[in-house]
């Protein structure tokens, strides 16, 4: 088996704060291989954000990583000086994310932005770099591309600033790119463009993406494997095909079926009783068992094993669909 | 049956114009945006209506042009067959004005921060001079919440909670209409799940009359009897739940079913709808969709598609049968 590009192994991050630390990311495990889109999906405060930004070291204080290891194609990057990380944050992880309009400099035209990324990380003259950074406009699909360098991100749609901002992402070719919620922002038929062009860069290129959204439906169409995260911790990773319909973890399970979907008619949804508890109140045992239907006493008291099977696993004492005879894999 | 909501040729301009000494010194003219145009609609008692349309259809100031937030441009919005802006009936008025509520899309912004959440659901009534004598306890427990929540603030609550709270508030005139923009947008699936659950009981409860608008298609699908879709400011499509999601007639509407991403649909390929929303300053001539559509022939680009019936549906489309 060839080395993922991206090996997470218990990944912890935590945050200090007068009331005791708080730990918004606890013992993430998943790997990702080249030319594979793994999803990650939560509610907002699950962790995902933060999974993302302590994989690529932009973490801010006074949260940190205390725990695990993150390997770039089988080299540690979680412990690198800042310098260091810089260089390979950009070159060899790109990054996107939700908001076009700021993460971009307003008052840099986009060819600027373009080339002063592509010759900070890659050795080529100005005119070469200009080259480059209309070659790039021209695959996100940005009509006139030559024309539009000289444009200011405000002078672009939405949808075609989300295009700029792949095209940065992916402009000093890198191996990995984090998308974060990278269609949020955008309305339905642009979001399809979007998604469309992610997947194609993606396959062409051989690239790994992870791609943290909310948004099931994107899951579903964009991604080869899901990992569902709630309270800061994996609750199943797995094939996104198996996830969806065969949820092994029951929060997954609920997650699905509060989503109003076509089949399900006027009926009432299925909902998941209560919320997500804060960090600071983290219950004991598994932090979904005050949720969950199928809890017992062993859930209130230990944190869930990990279970395997169809292709991914899930932590929980008693799981869906994996049977008993795959515990022991 | 009657309507109790008639939407009447309703159309509203911004003048979204430079000031007047950049205009004289750049030499530009004034700058008009149509944010809706000439939309028509009747919500019958009872029943729930949703506006869908991606950002800049015009959504949401329809919703605010019906609760009287804003004053249509022209046109009008009648409630009970009283005209909200331009009837001289004022007692008429002000009784219809608080048979009509609505609930905002931001939990997070739409509660007073420094406000008790007793004093937020009270004030509909104290400002009319009700009786508020319990009332913020029995309506928080009829929105699952505790009657002792009414002593809380607003920063005491998850979003999911909040929004709770300002259904509890919208409920306590006792209204007959809740106009709803876009109130699940900001909650997580499993919150948004509980939210459109208690909007669904309090209807049958209390018999409400929902002017609900979204830009999520699901979300329309669960809640609504009768959906219009809106593009650039027009209504292009009105038609029945099930009309609507099984036979879309209008190519926009057809588009937009085709691009909303779906929970079935692993690795699907589909070629993604071309080009944006046009700007609203300058919208095409004829058929606001024409430029994307595609099977548009040169009468859409000169001639404006006039709302026909089609089956059950509206349509306002020169092609669609």
């Amino acid at each position: 088996m060839t080395t993922p590009i991206l090996s997470v192994r218990n990944l912890t991050v935590e945050i200090p704060t007068r009331r005791g630390v708080l730990r918004p990311v606890d013992g993430m495990s998943f790997d990702i291989a080249a030319g594979e889109t793994l999803g990650v999906v939560g509610e907002s405060g699950a962790g995902k954000s933060m999974t993302g930004n302590a994989v690529i070291g932009l973490l801010e204080r006074p949260a940190r990583i205390t725990g695990g290891e993150v390997r770039l194609k089988g080299a540690r990057i979680d412990n690198l000086p800042t310098e260091e990380m810089r260089r390979i944050r950009g070159k060899r992880i790109g990054m996107i994310f939700q908001d076009p309009l700021t993460s971009l400099n307003p008052l840099l035209t986009v060819g600027e932005q373009l080339s002063e990324t592509i010759r900070l990380h890659l050795r080529v003259s100005e005119a070469e770099a200009l080259r480059r950074a209309v070659a790039a406009l021209d695959e996100v699909g940005i009509p006139a591309a030559k024309a539009r360098i000289g444009s200011y991100p405000f002078e672009f749609s939405g949808g075609m600033r989300q295009r700029v901002v792949i095209a940065l992402a992916l402009c000093a070719e890198p191996e990995l790119v984090i998308a974060d919620e990278p269609t949020t922002a955008l309305d339905v038929s642009v979001q399809a463009q979007i998604v469309a062009l992610l997947r194609r860069l993606c396959r062409e290129r051989g690239l790994a993406v992870i791609l943290v959204t909310h948004d099931m439906g994107v899951i579903a169409e964009a991604v080869d494997r899901v990992a569902v995260v709630y309270a800061g911790r994996l609750a199943e990773i797995g094939p996104v095909r198996a996830v969806i319909q065969n949820a092994a973890h029951p929060y997954t399970a609920g997650l699905m079926a509060s989503t109003p979907l076509a089949s399900v008619g006027r009926e009432r949804l299925r909902q998941i009783p209560g919320a997500m508890p804060r960090l600071d109140a983290l219950p004991d045992g598994c932090a979904f068992h005050p949720r969950c239907e199928r809890a017992d006493a062993q859930c209130r008291q230990d944190p869930a094993p990990t279970v395997t099977g169809c292709g991914g696993r899930a932590a929980c004492w008693h799981p869906l669909t994996h049977s008993a005879a795959e515990d022991v894999a | 049956m009657s309507a109790l909501i008639s939407v009447k040729n309703l159309t509203r301009v911004f003048d979204v114009s430079k000031p007047w000494l950049n205009r004289v010194i750049e030499r530009l003219p004034k700058a008009h945006l149509t944010a809706v145009s000439d939309v028509s609609f009747e919500v019958p008692e009872k029943s729930v209506y949703a506006l869908v349309g991606e950002s800049g259809s015009g959504k949401s100031t329809i919703g605010k042009m019906v609760v009287g937030l804003l004053r249509p441009s022209s046109g009008a919005v009648e409630v009970d067959g009283v005209d909200l802006a331009n009837s001289h009936d004022t007692g008429a008025v002000a009784r219809v004005r608080a048979d009509i509520q609505m609930i905002f899309q931001d939990p997070f912004a739409s509660l007073n921060p420094r406000w008790r959440v007793r004093s937020i659901i009270e004030e509909p009534v104290s400002v009319q001079g009700g009786d508020t004598q319990g009332l913020a306890e029995r309506l928080l427990e009829q929105v699952g919440l505790a009657a002792i929540d009414a002593d809380k603030y607003p920063h005491e609550f998850s979003g999911g909670q909040r929004q709770r709270i300002c259904i509890a508030r919208a409920l306590a005139s006792e209204p007959r209409i809740i106009v709803c923009d876009e109130p699940t947008s900001a909650l997580d699936v499993s919150v948004q799940a509980q939210v459109l659950n208690l909007m669904s009981d309090l209807r049958e409860e209390f018999g409400l009359t929902y002017l609900f608008i979204s830009h999520d298609l699901t979300v329309v699908q669960h809640m609504a009897d009768v959906i219009g879709v809106l593009y650039l400011g027009r209504l292009v499509e009105e038609a029945p739940r099930e009309e609507l999601f099984t036979s879309p007639r209008h190519p926009y509407t057809q588009m937009l079913f085709a691009a909303a991403p779906r929970m079935d649909g692993f690795g699907r390929e589909i070629e993604p709808p071309k080009g944006e929303i046009p700007d609203p300053i300058n919208p095409p001539s004829g058929c606001a969709f024409h430029p994307r559509c595609p099977i548009a022939v040169e009468r859409c680009r000169r001639e404006r598609p006039e709302m026909r019936k089609l089956g059950g549906a509206r349509v306002a489309c020169h092609l669609a049968e």
